[in-house]
């Protein structure tokens, strides 16, 4: 008889965790400044900054038009108070809403960017060269706010596909912008959203003709960088009908005492048959161990599947940020549409997350699946918050959600928001949630086979995160399951 | 090899273990019986280093180093292994990854490089061959949904991979039907060698019949009551516990 071994999914994976030890450290990583030259708004929000934001990326009147809109609009609304987090009132005319490096040139291609630049992608453990081809990823990367620079673009262009800046495809590629930008996020949606609309600086555009499936991963990795400034990137991603894309978003910020916003917007529109698989590994600067500084991570990311057979599917893994408030949403408009949110957050000293999902069952035969993991230490809280909403005409509408907590330490905070909106008798929703607590039998078992305790709670996390984490990405699997061990440092034993 | 001196130890204010005294030397085979309650899982504990029982009085020796120092992991780096009488469940943790981790880190803390993946494959298969073990119950997570009999057997795995050189079996034939026990003893008799030791705490004679024990004692009221050869196992057998009961009440008053 042939017995062939059955390997775990990603022997990779394992190396590392194996070496997780060694990448333990109590101090954030990436907290270092880039020395940079940059050129900025003066401080503050008011329409001549709208103007200055928007004439410094040489805009079209229309966007202009837009923004100044979203501006007034965003004049009347307030900030959201509904959700489980604590922060003092920010001052929006205490922020630098645009900062970008200076550069004499557009770059064309890596060599002609500045070399400060591509050493702090280097620090951040990406490589805009060569060997991303070989792992088959190509880099939009943003700092603070302007993309810098944009690989693989002659290669994805042969397919039709466009990945761009989104101020270069304003520039190039008006019709589309005009036409889905802000359609799955209304100016009006948010306060964030509609401070974003206003203000948004750069971000990502994707676009996927129909029929062809996107031949690698695609990722932005964005960072705030310069003191004081918010961050607030916009991206949109459209796959017309059969299309496929991958796009994978990482976050990384240094290490700041005073807050920084982060207010993002993500769009997705999913055409027929069409499908986006959206993952994000965040680890902006969460604060110190006293809760001191981090960043505001206020997103509001939504995707709709417009056309039937259509699938969107969200993964993040969040694990920075003094506060995370975002809610990745998934409209299922057309028949047989599909929705996933895989999420696990992670929150140690006094970070606050209020994170989870909308999945809005518009369509017949419809499906939607959630799986959170939340996983809390030290004197954090953090809150899973989700809806699950079946229109009347959405027969046959099936959901399936799991929301676990894990607790490390007893003064921290695990709860469960599910809202359940059913319209339609012939839906089938089911909710699970568990929440349970790292065992000292379990740490002693590992410890007993010679495993230390660090090395023993990074184990027990991943085997619970195990279900999203197989969802990522293999390039982002190894990052994120390091990132959990590292920031739930020092938090037991 | 192991040497463990008038040893007291309790937990949550409860005394439990009343003077332990026992040496093994390498090479050995000893085995320790008694009634439930009686300490056994506790001193197995206490060797291994669980942190809520606590240590009241005596000492213990280990390869040259004092035990009670040193930190579970830094025991098992020593070469200590418990195979759990109710082994932990990890959901979510692949049992392969799990025993990978425990044999690099072991490795790693004495100075020696991260098995290579043909490398640690081939081990594998070895020992799987040696307890019977199933590829598909090691590619599950840790225990979880393990039969008693799985979970035993996969402690017995664990032991084998790890090579200890003193390993503590805490009534591993409990939940093991005959074959099973026979299969699980013939593993742990392929692994002894003159350098290690095993210490098989059971209630039952019928391990020894497999595991043929140097030495056996009698613990009893967290004390070791009795010790002789393999024949006192019979004679427990035979007897039951009761007359050691009475013989130590007796004796006591
Ligand atoms: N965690 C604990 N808390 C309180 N008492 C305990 C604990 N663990 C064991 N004991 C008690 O200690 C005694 C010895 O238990 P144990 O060592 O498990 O015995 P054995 O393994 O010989 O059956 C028993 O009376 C048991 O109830
Ligand atoms: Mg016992």
């Amino acid at each position: 008889m042939k017995t062939e071994l059955i390997l775990p999914k990603s022997p990779e994976v394992e190396n590392e965790l194996t070496t997780i030890e060694k990448t333990v450290f109590s101090d954030y990583k990436y907290g270092f400044v880039t020395e940079i030259e940059a050129d900025e708004a003066p401080k503050g929000l008011n329409e001549d900054v709208i103007r200055f934001i928007s004439a410094r990326k040489k805009e079209p009147q229309w966007m202009l038009d837009w923004r100044l809109k979203a501006y007034r609009q965003w004049l009347t609304m307030k900030s959201p108070d509904w959700a489980n987090i604590h922060y003092p009132a920010i001052n929006y005319q205490d922020i630098i809403y645009y900062s970008a490096p200076k550069q004499k040139i557009n770059p064309k291609n890596l060599d002609e960017i500045d070399p400060e630049l591509i050493r702090t992608f280097e620090r951040l453990g990406i490589s805009l060269e060569e060997q991303k081809r070989l792992t088959g990823v190509a880099v939009d990367a943003v700092i603070d706010s302007v993309s810098i620079g944009t690989s693989f673009k002659g290669q994805l262009a042969e397919l039709g596909i466009i990945f761009c800046s989104m101020s270069e495809a304003i520039q190039e590629h008006p019709e589309l912008i005009r036409e889905h930008l802000g359609s799955v996020v209304p100016i009006s949606d948010n306060y964030f959203s509609a401070l974003n609309a206003a203000v948004f600086s750069d971000g990502s555009f994707c676009y996927i003709p129909k029929g062809v499936r996107c031949p690698m991963e695609l990722s932005t990795y964005f960072r705030i960088n310069a003191i004081n400034t918010g961050q607030f990137e916009r991206t949109l991603i459209v796959a017309e009908a059969g299309s496929y894309v991958s796009y994978l978003e990482g976050c990384t910020a240094p290490m700041r005492d005073e807050n920084q916003l982060h207010a993002a917007v993500v769009e997705l529109v999913a055409l027929e048959n069409a499908e986006i698989k959206y993952s994000t590994v965040q680890n902006w600067y969460p604060g110190d161990k006293q809760g001191r500084g981090g960043v505001y991570n206020f997103v509001t990311k939504r995707g709709i599947c417009k056309g039937n057979h259509s699938k969107i599917s969200w993964t993040q893994v969040e694990t920075g940020s003094a506060i995370t408030w975002k809610y990745p949403s998934v409209i299922l408009k057309g028949d047989y549409s599909t929705g996933e949110f895989y999420s696990v957050a992670v929150t140690n000293n006094y970070q606050q997350a209020d994170t989870g999902t909308k999945m809005m069952h518009l369509g017949k035969n419809t499906r939607s699946r959630i799986v959170s993991k939340g996983i809390s230490a030290g004197f954090s809280n953090n809150s899973y918050r989700g809806l699950v909403h079946v229109s009347k005409n959405a027969s046959h509408a099936r959901n399936f959600s799991q929301c676990d907590s894990l607790l490390l330490g007893d003064k921290c905070g695990a709860h469960t928001f599910p809202y359940i909106e059913v319209r339609n008798n012939t839906a089938v929703v089911e909710h699970e949630a568990t929440t349970s607590k790292i065992g000292e039998d379990q740490i002693f078992y590992c410890n007993q086979r010679g495993i230390d305790t660090e090395t023993a709670v990074a184990l027990i996390i991943n085997g619970f995160a195990k279900e999203v984490m197989n969802q990522l990405p293999m390039e982002f699997a190894v990052e994120a399951q390091k990132l959990l061990a590292i920031s739930l440092e020092g938090s037991v034993g | 090899m192991l040497t463990i001196q008038n040893l007291h130890a309790g937990i949550e204010g409860k005394k439990i273990l009343n003077g332990i005294n026992l040496e093994i030397k390498a090479g050995e085979v000893h085995a320790i019986m008694g009634p439930n309650g009686s300490g056994k899982s506790t001193l197995a504990s206490v060797l291994a280093g669980r942190k809520d029982y606590e240590v009241l009085e005596g000492s213990v020796e280990f390869l040259g180093k004092d035990l009670l120092e040193l930190s579970p992991e830094h025991r098992a780096a020593l070469g200590l292994f418990l195979a759990f009488q109710y082994p932990i469940e990890i959901p979510g943790l692949n049992t392969i990854n799990f025993i990978k981790t425990a044999v690099n880190e072991i490795r790693k803390s004495r100075g020696e490089s991260p098995l290579d993946a043909v490398t640690f494959l081939k081990r594998m298969k070895e020992k799987m061959a040696l307890v019977n073990i199933e590829q598909t119950l090691l590619s599950r997570s840790l225990n979880e949904g393990f039969s008693g009999g799985e979970k035993k057997r996969n402690e017995v795995f664990q032991m084998a991979m790890l090579e200890p050189r003193l390993a503590i079996l805490d009534e591993t034939d409990s939940g093991l039907d005959i074959d099973a026990i026979r299969i699980v003893s013939n593993g742990v008799n392929k692994l002894r060698n003159k350098d290690n030791a095993v210490l098989v705490v059971t209630h039952y004679q019928r391990l020894l019949d497999y595991i043929v024990p140097d030495y056996v004692h009698v613990l009893y009221n967290g004390r070791i009551v009795k010790s002789g050869t393999k024949e006192l196992a019979f004679e427990l057998e035979e007897r039951g516990y009761d007359f050691i009961k009475n013989e130590n009440t007796v004796e006591t008053v």
